[in-house]
């Protein structure tokens, strides 16, 4: 392999400002989902606007928790299932900023699943995006919460005998204020939906069904990444609005892609501030809300900062 | 870089009180400039939060109940790179959930304050009884090698004033310092003085003020292995951090010689600051023939054996560790070169005395007086074992 032709195509790489171009080659396998959804998630990020300081990315553990580590924003590689606790933190510590939890169907839907649950109840002001590839990529192909029934794993060597989750039925259920579900095939839509995400307010969800050649598609012999996206081609139906009690996945059945739900409710921030102006009264100074004199003080703090950097 | 300022008033609540433990440890917390709370309900720990809960619309503070001890250190993980100061509080079984992620601050240098309000374990144990059990739980708890700061108060009065040291610490060695207080010292209630804000020295946060493109999340191998500066999100640094072993940008390497500076710097950043960060009350160690050491609540029922030894004509010194991580080696390799007996009262069944066995080294007998938790020793239990040191 031409290495000097491979760091001028870093060079080039239309991400390059949006990726840690020092830190590729990244990990993931020929063929993996992964790459697809974090391109258009920099699409989408692209197209929102957004200033880039002002959007942090958090990550658990996994094949998908990497996408911290490669994307040039202010990024967090936490511990398994803890992305989510981990982003609520940020959130609220700092509530500018635009949050988003990359990570796996293991990381966040089984270990982080508590975690999953109560930040959509809470209606938290993140965008969660998960890569759904069915298995632990990780850790060698084991069955996840979102393995379908009968498929092969490597702790389910004779099928999958457990009933998997749905998630955008899970995240409705819980409070989750949108919801879309897209392939990896579906590369704009994708991009579509994560910028809506990162524009609504609450606790947003997007979920890619992408493939793992290396291990779920191998021990399934489902054959590689291209035949993956044959099967998304001919049984992803797009069925915007579809009630989420109807979009389960069978093994290798129809997948129903859209977007589910999006619909205005407070966020947990909302309702702090609301709730004790209501109770307090006016003595009471809305949290997290830059006034023309906070903005001031912050403003003379940072100039004092400056000059005492010399 | 460590910068002292005048704490901010408005979370002072200065003037005398009538207070237990647990609510002055959030008075403490607050006084030292702490907004952010998050924490999960576990007796007999609850009324930090409570109070945190109820303050924190006056001071401009944020208190959130997690969904579980796991997801309220995390979010401090969150809440301290988000620019604030962070406290959580919690008892042995939130404590042991706590402990994974009390790795990932202690990896990614992260400054935080968790109290652990002791009760008698294992399991659910005695939830609502006295203990001091988890004192090596919080020195070697979570996995790998690591360092973290430990104090233990004695009062109401020293859960306010150790908070506040607690996040001096916490700010100046970027480490999660824990503050090993227990039931009884919880849930008593004393007079707790809050002075004025403008007798409170806070430290503040060592932030980078450099330029944008040369900010380093870490720095390893500084004089005295001193933390480097942090930034919060947000400001245009985009930094990464990781739980694997990283360089001095945070990017992970996974090399056996990144491991040895990674790890090294995590350790050496408290050990070589120990005669800094040590605090103890030390009292007639000339000429004793048996000292007590002791910490945390017993340290309370060690006087009144200590006064009684001497009573008979025993010439006892009283020795009471505040800092109980990292442990106070030199003063007790210095006392057990010195007396008869060195003897250690605590509620459980026998940690903090094994570091002094290993400092005592065979020079002076070491006697425990352990418990099975529950209760506060009975004085004479302690003077009898100094009257066997003596023998």
């Amino acid at each position: 392999m031409n290495v000097n032709a491979n760091a001028n195509f870093a060079q080039d790489n239309p991400m390059s400002q949006f990726l840690r171009m020092e830190r590729m080659p990244h990990i993931w396998c020929p063929g993996c989902g992964i790459g697809t959804v974090v391109t258009a998630f920099a699409e989408a990020v692209k197209k929102s606007g957004l200033d880039l300081d002002k959007i942090a990315i958090v990550s658990g553990i996994g094949c998908t928790g990497r996408t911290a580590g490669y994307v040039k924003l202010d990024s967090f590689h936490s511990t398994h299932g803890r992305a989510i606790p981990l982003a609520t933190g940020l959130k609220l510590a700092n509530p500018e900023m635009k949050v988003v939890v990359f990570s796996g169907d293991g990381d966040l839907t089984s270990i982080g699943g508590n975690h999953f649950i109560h930040a959509a109840r809470r209606n938290m002001d993140i965008t969660v995006v998960c890569v759904n590839n069915f298995t632990y990529g990780m850790t060698g192909g084991q069955m996840t919460p979102t393995t379908p029934h009968t498929a092969n794993a490597s702790t389910t060597p004779y099928g999958n005998y457990e009933y998997p989750f749905s998630l955008p039925f899970l995240a409705d259920a819980c409070g989750a204020t949108y919801i879309a579900r897209w392939t990896s095939l579906h590369a704009r839509q994708i991009s579509g939906s994560i910028k809506e995400a990162l524009n609504h307010k609450g606790f947003s969800f997007v979920e890619v069904i992408a493939p793992c050649t290396t291990l779920y598609q191998r021990r399934n012999r489902l054959g590689d990444g291209l035949d993956a996206l044959e099967y998304y081609q001919n049984d992803a139906e797009i069925a915007h609005g579809l009630d989420t009690r109807q979009v389960d996945i069978d093994y290798q059945g129809k997948i129903k892609v859209g977007k589910f739900v999006e619909k205005q409710k407070p966020t947990y921030l909302d309702n702090v501030n609301q709730h004790y102006a209501q109770v307090i009264g006016d003595e009471y100074e809305l949290y997290g809300k830059t006034t023309p004199e906070k903005e001031a003080e912050a403003k003379a703090k940072a100039e004092s900062a400056a000059k005492g950097a010399v | 870089m460590v910068r002292k300022v005048k704490a901010d008033p408005k979370g002072v609540l200065e003037g005398p009180h009538f207070m237990d433990g647990d609510h002055a440890l959030a008075e403490g917390a607050l006084a030292a400039g702490c907004r952010f709370f998050a924490g999960y309900p576990i007796t007999p720990s609850t009324e930090t939060a409570e109070r945190f809960a109820e303050r924190c619309p006056e001071v401009g503070g944020l208190f959130i109940q997690m969904e579980d001890e796991i997801a309220s250190v995390t979010a401090l993980i969150g809440g301290a790179w988000g620019g604030q100061k962070v406290m959580t509080v919690t008892s042995g079984p939130g404590m042991s959930l706590m402990l994974e992620n009390i790795g990932l601050a202690c990896m990614t240098e992260t400054p935080m304050v968790i109290a652990n309000v002791q009760r008698g374990g294992p399991s659910t144990g005695l939830p609502t009884l006295t203990a001091q059990q988890d004192m090596m739980q919080a020195r070697w708890g979570s996995h790998g090698d690591y360092r973290v700061i430990a104090l233990a108060p004695d009062s109401p009065q020293e859960c306010f004033d150790l908070a506040i040291e607690a996040f001096n610490l916490a700010e100046t060695y970027r480490v999660p310092v824990l503050i090993m207080t227990d039931e009884t010292v919880g849930h008593m209630h004393e007079k707790v003085v809050i002075p004025p804000a403008s007798e409170i020295e806070v430290v503040e946060r060592n932030w980078y003020t450099g330029p944008k493109d040369q900010y380093k999340p870490f720095k390893f191998g500084a004089e005295n292995y001193m933390p480097g500066p942090m930034v919060k999100i947000g400001d245009g640094y985009r930094f990464h951090i990781t739980g694997l072993v990283h360089d001095e940008r945070g990017y992970p390497q996974a090399s056996v010689e990144a491991g040895k500076i990674n790890i090294t710097h995590l350790i050496e950043k408290i050990d070589s600051n120990r005669d800094k960060i040590v605090r103890f009350e030390a009292d007639q160690l000339d000429g004793a023939e048996v000292v007590v050491v002791s910490y945390g609540i017993t340290s309370r029922i060690a006087i009144k054996a200590v006064m009684d030894a001497r009573k008979e004509g025993i010439k006892t010194g009283n020795f009471r560790m505040i800092t109980c991580w990292p442990f106070p080696e030199k003063q007790i390799r210095e006392i057990a070169s010195k007396v008869k007996a060195i003897v250690v009262p605590e509620i459980n069944y026998g940690q903090m005395v094994l570091e002094v066995e290993r400092m005592a080294a065979g020079k002076c007998k070491v006697i425990s007086v352990n418990s099975t938790g529950g209760a506060v020793h009975d004085p004479n239990e302690i003077l009898a074992a100094i009257k066997e040191g003596r023998s």
